[in-house]
């Protein structure tokens, strides 16, 4: 269970392009996490600008964030990572900086101090990145599994409330 | 080194801190540079001929994409174009609005070079990430400089990156009165902090190296160019837009698929900042020609490591604009006017952030683009960009390859390269013998 102070301000960030198949994994995960949450917890589908995250992290106790990612796992596989102490690996190299990846943006947040205590990020492995295509079957399917883990982890006596 | 002919060649297989992806070789004989080649091996985006065929109302969205930092100036450049080969007249309210629009590029574009891409080499960084463990305050000016010019983007262009509302005529959707006004505080204090910037970049230490260029740029009537303007140069040339092709050409070579800008007289030339500054100091507004003198800038810059002072001076400039066409705009009747097709060719030059980026239309009678050409900053400066190399690194020959390396690729972070801006055409010659 996340521990979080009284009044300490707790983020969900989905980031993605909801336009482009897989990607609005992250987007779409936010969403229905949105009615799902206790009022402390804040709700933010990201654009796809990781530079902007810095800004959304700051003042954040913990944050949770959600990406679709493309790599070597099967599509659909979810995979978290506590990102509190350790960087997160680089998934998708990249040489551009005018296109801050998500590993950037988020070392860049722990450079500055901005960085939540309780950082965590889940990704989703993604099959298709297609303009205008839908979610994959696997991503598809993967999401609302998704979606009910981070509902518990967020906020695991309402879920285990509501189970009995 | 070899030890017998003096050859060392020092070869930079991936660019850091510039947008796409390049590489830079650099050759030495007899202990002088003979030759700097930067090599472009990203895939080349053939976005001229992806146009043809289409309708022009199309071309301000499809060419916004060739390049995620500075789509506007694309749209701009697109829009002006078709916009002069349709004979439309754009009532003044409309063009505020997308000179405050292109401003919000420029916040956006200069507040991530200067803070997260060329800063850490004056430092001695490797990146924004180390730099700043240092320099925390700096980098999160620098963030909140981009946030702004975000905001601006998405205010009035509808998202942040490639925005959607620019069309031929006006724009789709007009943005609120009070979506406006909500801009005013960030921009005032994006005002403070790019005064700031020019404050914290003057401080930094510059190489003592003045290069002869002939700066390119536009020039208008009593305002610093952005989105409009002739073609000026510092050898006197002056001329409009639609006779961009009778002096300057791209060529082809072989060590890079982006193509090199040239005048027609073979002579390289510079766009951006520096030549933009150098040739309209006088257009400057007070604020940030105040801002320059503070710096120690005279009203010419030719040392291109300086150019971080000129963009912390265009960062000024774009955000006081942007707060003055806030403060006297009046909204329009519509969004947009009305635009009816015609052949004709037409022809349009902005200034990206980068720099000069001249557009060419030709239209049939029904409105399908027959032809595109499209000659982005990146591909103008490339020779440019390689002779200060040639220059520059002949007094570094004596650094092991690292820390030369390094020097070079400060060296093309000057121009903030946009190559996935550059590498938009690619002549393919078959020889079936």
């Amino acid at each position: 269970m996340d521990e979080a102070a009284p009044g300490a301000l707790r983020l969900v960030i989905g980031l993605g392009n909801r336009d482009r198949g897989d990607d609005a994994a992250g987007l779409l995960v936010a969403e229905a996490l949105r009615s799902q949450l206790p009022p402390d917890v804040r709700v933010f589908s990201g654009g796809n600008d990781p530079a902007a995250l810095v800004g959304q992290l700051t003042g954040a106790e913990a944050a949770w964030i959600v990406d679709a990612a493309s790599g070597q796992a099967a599509a659909g596989t979810v995979t978290r990572f506590d990102v509190s102490e350790a960087a997160l690996p680089a998934l998708h190299r990249t040489v551009s900086s005018h296109g801050l990846g998500l590993p950037a943006a988020l070392e860049l947040a722990r450079s500055l101090g901005q960085l939540p205590r309780r950082c965590i990020v889940y990704t989703v492995a993604a099959q298709d990145f297609a303009p205008g295509s839908p979610l994959s079957p696997p991503v598809a399917a993967a999401l609302p599994g998704l979606v009910r883990r981070l509902a518990a982890e967020l906020d695991p006596v309402a879920v285990s409330a509501g189970d009995a | 080194m070899s030890a017998t002919d003096g050859t060392r060649t020092i070869r930079v297989r991936e660019l850091a801190r510039v947008e796409g992806e390049a590489a830079l070789k650099i050759s030495v004989r007899g202990g002088r540079v003979q030759e700097a080649q930067l090599n472009i091996f990203e895939p080349p985006r053939f976005f001229e001929a992806l146009l043809r065929g289409r309708q022009f109302a199309e071309a301000p969205d499809i060419t916004a994409r060739i390049c995620g930092i500075c789509p506007v100036a694309y749209q701009m450049s697109a829009v002006q174009a078709i916009e002069q080969a349709l004979a439309v007249e754009i009532p003044p309210p409309i063009r505020a609005l997308r000179r405050l629009l292109y401003c919000g590029e420029w916040i956006e574009s200069h507040g991530l070079h200067v803070y997260l891409l060329h800063a850490p080499d004056f430092l001695g960084y490797q990146g924004a990430i180390e730099m700043a463990r240092d320099h925390r305050a700096a980098v999160q000016r620098g963030l909140k400089l981009k946030q702004t010019g975000n905001r601006v983007l998405t205010t009035l262009g509808g998202r942040e990156i490639h925005p959607v509302n620019v069309r031929v005529g006006g724009f789709y959707k007009l943005p609120s009165n009070s979506a406006l006004r909500e801009l005013v505080q960030p921009l005032r204090e994006a005002r403070e902090a790019a005064l700031e910037t020019v404050r914290w970049v003057a401080g930094f230490e510059f190489p003592d190296c003045e290069r002869d260029y002939e700066f390119v740029a536009l020039q208008a009537d009593g305002e610093y160019p952005i989105d409009q303007g002739r073609i000026v140069s510092s050898s006197g040339l002056d001329l409009p837009a639609d006779r961009f092709d009778e002096h300057f050409v791209e060529e082809q070579v072989r060590h890079s698929t982006a193509l090199h800008g040239r005048r027609r007289d073979g002579q390289s030339y510079l766009v951006g900042p520096l030549a933009r500054y150098s040739l309209n100091h006088d257009r400057l507004w007070p604020l940030a020609r105040k801002a320059a003198e503070d710096a120690g800038l005279g009203p010419v810059c030719r040392n291109p490591y300086r150019s971080i002072i000129v963009r912390g001076i265009e960062l000024v400039q774009a955000c006081d604009e942007a707060l003055a066409i806030i403060e006297q705009w009046e909204r329009p009747a519509q969004p947009a006017v009305p635009v009816a097709a015609r052949a004709a060719t037409g022809y349009g030059c902005t200034e990206a952030p980068r720099g000069l980026l001249y557009h060419r239309y030709r239209l049939a009678r029904d409105g399908s683009i027959e032809d595109a050409l499209i000659v982005p900053p990146t591909s103008q400066n490339q020779p440019t960009i390689e002779r200060d190399l040639e220059i520059f690194a002949n007094d570094w020959l004596d650094l092991a390859d690292e820390p030369l390396r390094w020097r070079c690729e400060q060296a093309v972070r000057n121009y903030d390269p946009c190559i996935s801006c550059a590498t938009h055409f690619l002549r393919l010659e078959v020889d079936r013998g």
